[in-house]
């Protein structure tokens, strides 16, 4: 069974459709990323499926008991709320001291506990947030654009990361992403949306489809065997990031 | 002992601090100057409606001061609210609640009561309502306190872990009201956001976590109603304005201590 799965989602934002007609399931431990250009309707196909934008038509079903982990596309911290890594972990609910250090650990980021939220460098507030989406022992991560602002190692890190989240927790991931060499590479299956599916798929069928050539264009096209190939091999394929 | 309009007085002061600090913190993290000041400048057509009515004053404050902070949280929602549109909102509310006032047949208002305060002649009953309204807000902020935090860092947080930032944020504005609704004896329309605002913001160089700030602004409050009560005795000043500006004070004091420890 899914853990999330939609049919004939249709949203609007202002009356507008941005998404429409899409049909879509993940199950347990797959990773799916969803690319496709700005306005595509990424995030708000993401923000649906946690229950933060409202269906306009279709439906969005959810394993019963089914824990989230969520990873915002932008979490503005005002510099007016003082707020440390421990307490911010202890949102919305109160976690043991224990369970919020394992999610420290499992996201890499232990030595942080008592820093200010807003004295966190980009890559280190995302690893926060990506542990305060663990607290909760997951069965999907949901990602989105968790790598904005980070630059290409800081990307490659926090990906390789993520990896070894899935691995020990056995959570499925689906990501919105940007980063497309290394995260089709990663992903069992990819969605390239613009207004609704253009095409999905393995990674090679994604990238060799005309809808997203002309979205994307060809000139990915080397990087994207090269990486696909080490993928393969089962090396790790994020120290090629400075080939780009 | 409540004989004394000084204890009634410093009594009132304490309330409405205890009351206004720790949703202050939320008005401060949240941007949400411009709709403290819509919600209290709308306190004067408040007065004006239960002087036309003849409805107790912090009933008709409460009822209009609510509708002007649904009317400004609704077009918050639909990402209408410009800081314009909010700008608008609050000078017109006070625009409009002067002229309404000066409306009301038979006898002429002192506006300066309802303008800046009157803490002096705070009556016994008063007290009461300010007391049980701080209570009502402490109370509902206390509960929500989790729920509200997280819906103010990220409203999609919030929702991920099933909850209901609009519920939240309904809390918020029912506690606006009440603390605009018992305040404006205390500070007066004018000032009521300042008292909002200033002792939450001249906390914040003080507080590593949410809930010391919402502490040190209660403490920082108090401070300065207490204070410029006693100020406003000494040097024969308006007591709201006093109150204001010992923690306008206070709050250059904070800031300036955390610069230099910079």
């Amino acid at each position: 069974m899914s853990l999330i799965a939609t049919s004939g989602l249709e949203l609007r934002h202002a009356g507008q459709v941005i998404l429409h007609d899409v049909n879509f399931s993940i199950h347990a431990g797959e990773i799916v990323t969803i690319v496709g250009p700005n306005g595509s309707g990424k995030s708000s196909f993401l923000r649906a499926l946690v229950g933060a934008m409202p269906v306009a038509r279709g439906s969005v079903t959810r394993k019963s008991g089914l824990r989230i982990g969520y990873v915002p596309q932008r979490l503005q911290i005002d510099a007016t709320l003082p707020l440390t890594v421990r307490r911010f972990l202890n949102l919305p609910k109160r976690q043991s001291e224990a369970t919020v250090h394992k999610a420290l650990t499992r996201a890499g980021v232990d030595a942080l506990a008592d820093r200010q939220m807003t004295a966190l460098s980009g890559g280190q507030f995302q690893r926060v947030l990506l542990a305060r989406a663990l607290l909760n022992d997951p069965h999907i991560l949901i990602l989105d654009e968790a790598t904005q602002g980070l630059d290409q190692p800081g990307a490659a890190a926090f990906y390789a990361r993520i990896e070894e989240v899935r691995r020990d927790l056995g959570c499925a991931v689906l990501m919105v992403s940007h980063d497309l060499h290394v995260v089709m590479a990663a992903s069992d299956r990819v969605i390239c949306l613009n207004g609704h599916v253009c095409c999905e798929g393995t990674p090679k069928v994604v990238a060799d489809a005309p809808e997203y050539r002309a979205l994307f264009g060809t000139g990915t096209q080397g990087t994207l065997a090269l990486y696909r190939h080490d993928h393969d091999h089962g090396h790790d394929h994020h120290h090629h990031h400075d080939h780009d | 002992m409540l004989d004394d309009f000084v204890v009634r007085a410093a009594l009132a002061g304490l309330g409405v601090a205890l009351a206004a600090a720790p949703l202050g913190c939320f008005v401060v993290w949240r941007r949400m100057a411009y709709f403290g000041d819509a919600t209290s400048h709308a306190a004067l057509l408040g007065v004006a409606l239960a002087l036309a009515l003849e409805l107790p004053i912090f009933a008709g404050v409460l009822i209009v001061a609510l509708s002007m902070a649904l009317v400004v949280s609704a077009l918050a929602e639909r990402h209408v609210s410009t800081d314009a549109l909010l700008g608008v909102l609050a000078h017109a509310a006070l625009a409009f609640g002067l002229v309404s006032l000066s409306f009301l047949p038979g006898r002429a208002v002192d506006l300066s009561v309802y303008l800046f305060g009157e803490i002096l002649a705070v009556t016994r009953a008063d007290l009461a309502l300010i007391w049980g309204g701080a209570c009502v807000v402490v109370g509902l902020l206390a509960w929500r306190w989790q729920a509200l935090l997280t819906a103010t860092l990220n409203p999609d947080l919030a929702h991920a872990a099933g909850g209901n930032p609009r519920r939240e944020q309904l809390v918020l504005t029912l506690t606006l009201a009440i603390v605009v609704a018992v305040a404006i004896k205390v500070v007066g329309a004018l000032l009521i956001a300042a008292l909002l605002i200033i002792p939450a913001a001249a906390a914040r160089p003080l507080a590593r976590t949410p809930e010391w700030m919402a502490i040190w602004a209660v403490i920082l409050g108090a401070g300065a109603a207490l204070g410029g009560l006693q100020l406003s005795f000494l040097f024969d000043t308006p007591t709201g304005p006093s109150i204001v500006s010992l923690a306008a004070v206070f709050f250059v004091t904070t800031t300036a201590l955390a610069a230099l420890r910079r």
